[in-house]
């Protein structure tokens, strides 16, 4: 039998303050950052920034749930390769997003519809 | 010094060290498919690359709002046609886990038997693309050739080259019969024997090995940092390979992640060739350790509620699924990240420092899938 590390994935709901501090911790503890991804449900922003761990396969994912006005930091500063998850997010999501450290300004895809698309809107 | 002398050396002395944007893409020969690099060099040397994607985004994820989940399946199949089972399998395998639901053994087995098949059908194309990427046309040929008695097991056990449609939530929707597993060992034994001939040429040749080695180094610090996945990481040293975390039949099978430690596209290559042989092997385990059992799906009722991050090992690498449900038929999202998505910031990294020559096999080496990583 093949060796097998599974641990359940966890779901960490935190508010947008605590963004950068806990994607510190997540790098400091030896975290890899595998997604970012945003979803729009009930009309709120769910963000959601997954970490791996590559030797005991734990997968935590930090939540944040924001209204469409609220603009949240940017977490390339911390992790650099966030880039291109964060100009997803803003510009197939109309997430508010500061400081991006390369800003595609919503041309990351080059689609024919004007973007960003609104929250909710595809 | 004469006049003529005199002013071609002033502009010698003007260009140098002067910085120039030459642009790589989106149609580039070594690329199957669009994507663009704004390469800022000075004399040959790449100083900085910088992407740009977005030439085939089709926006396959908005399609979970107007599919129900059931037809999502075959939405996700096509996000991508060299890797498409194990999207399939990725996203069913999610739903599955929204739903609570264990899937029956013989579908497991199954499962891990065609994702084994594509992924050693998805590592000769790449192979054949590098060969092909450093002008090696009979290597390239000689892959292909191999590749091709994949192709044919794949049709003959799904009735497809490469889009299967086998997967269904809760299972899959076909067997293989006994006289079909006799044929995959007898065709993947001729696939090892064809392969090490080709192993010995990739591994020794001097040419091949001169144009490889030392060239796109990552280190695993490097690797942590900027989220490579797949054979990109494991060849810097990283074992970290999905399949351990006990989807499909992988805990009834016995495997190691394959690893190298140099991080140069040499080390790229070895990986996925001992990869190809690993599948070989898996492929032999499964189909000696397959259940008898005849049960291929569990039924499934309702609608999906709640919300699941799925992870498999794609040939590429780490594939992530999220899909969140709220009993509805419709899913409130599924997200694909591809491992081509977290290989793109590695591949900026890789080509820094390196000759204008060498990118184009570098681009290669992360075995970039645009069409995956755009959706």
């Amino acid at each position: 039998m093949g060796k097998v590390l599974n641990p359940a994935p966890v779901i960490e709901e935190i508010p947008d303050d605590h963004l950068l501090k806990r994607v510190m911790e997540m790098k400091k503890g030896g975290f890899r950052l595998s997604q970012v991804c945003a979803a729009f449900v009930d009309g709120k922003f769910e963000l959601s920034y997954s970490f791996g761990d590559d030797e005991t396969y734990e997968y935590v994912t930090l939540r944040v749930v924001i209204d469409p006005e609220t603009e949240i930091p940017s977490i390339t500063e911390i992790i650099p390769q966030a880039l291109f998850y964060e100009n997803e997010m803003k510009e197939l999501f109309g997430v508010k997003i500061r400081m991006i450290s390369v800003d595609y300004e919503n041309k990351l895809y080059r689609i024919e519809k004007e973007a960003p698309f609104g929250p909710g809107k595809d | 010094m004469d006049r003529e002398k005199t002013e071609r050396l002033e502009t010698n002395r003007s260009i140098e060290g002067k910085r120039s944007v030459i642009p790589f893409g989106p149609q580039h020969p070594v690329l199957p498919e669009p994507i663009h690099i704004d390469l800022v060099i000075e004399d040959e040397t790449v100083l900085e690359a910088i992407p740009s994607v977005g030439f085939i985004h089709r926006g396959l994820e908005s399609l979970a709002a107007k599919r129900d989940f059931n037809q999502l399946i075959y939405v996700a199949e096509r996000t991508c046609g060299i890797c498409s089972f194990q999207h399939g399998m990725g996203y069913a395998e999610a739903v599955e886990h929204v739903f609570g639901i264990e899937i029956p053994i013989r579908a497991r087995f199954l499962r891990t038997i065609w994702a084994e098949l594509g992924r050693m059908h998805s590592h000769l194309l790449w192979l054949g693309l590098l060969a092909d990427g450093f002008g090696y046309e009979n290597l390239f040929y000689q892959c292909w050739r191999i590749r091709e008695k994949v192709l044919d097991l794949q049709e003959a056990t799904t009735g497809g080259r490469l889009i299967f449609s086998v997967n269904c939530i809760g299972g899959v929707i076909k067997d293989i019969p006994e006289e079909l597993l006799k044929k995959i060992l007898a065709s993947i034994a001729e696939v090892e024997e064809e392969l090490k001939v080709l192993q010995k040429t990739f591994m020794e040749d001097y040419t091949v090995r001169s144009r490889l080695s030392g060239v796109g180094i990552l280190t695993r610090q490097q690797v942590h940092e900027l989220g490579c996945a797949g054979p990109v990481a494991r060849a810097s040293g990283v074992s970290c390979d999905m399949r351990i975390t006990g989807y499909g039949a992988y805990p009834e099978l016995d495997f190691e992640p394959v690893t190298a430690s140099e991080g140069d596209a040499y080390a790229r290559c070895d990986c996925r060739l001992r990869e190809v042989f690993q599948s070989i092997d898996l492929l032999r385990q499964a189909i000696g350790r397959m259940p008898a059992e005849k049960d291929l799906s569990t039924p499934v009722k309702g609608n999906p509620e709640g919300e699941y991050f799925m992870r498999v090992e794609q040939p590429r690498g780490e594939a992530v699924y999220y899909v969140k449900g709220t009993g509805k038929p419709m899913l409130e999202r599924f997200r694909i990240r591809t491992p081509t998505f977290a290989n793109l910031p590695g591949l900026c990294e890789m080509l820094k420092n390196t000759k204008l020559s060498d990118v184009g096999l570098l681009v290669l080496t992360i075995d970039p899938c645009v069409s995956c990583t755009e959706r």
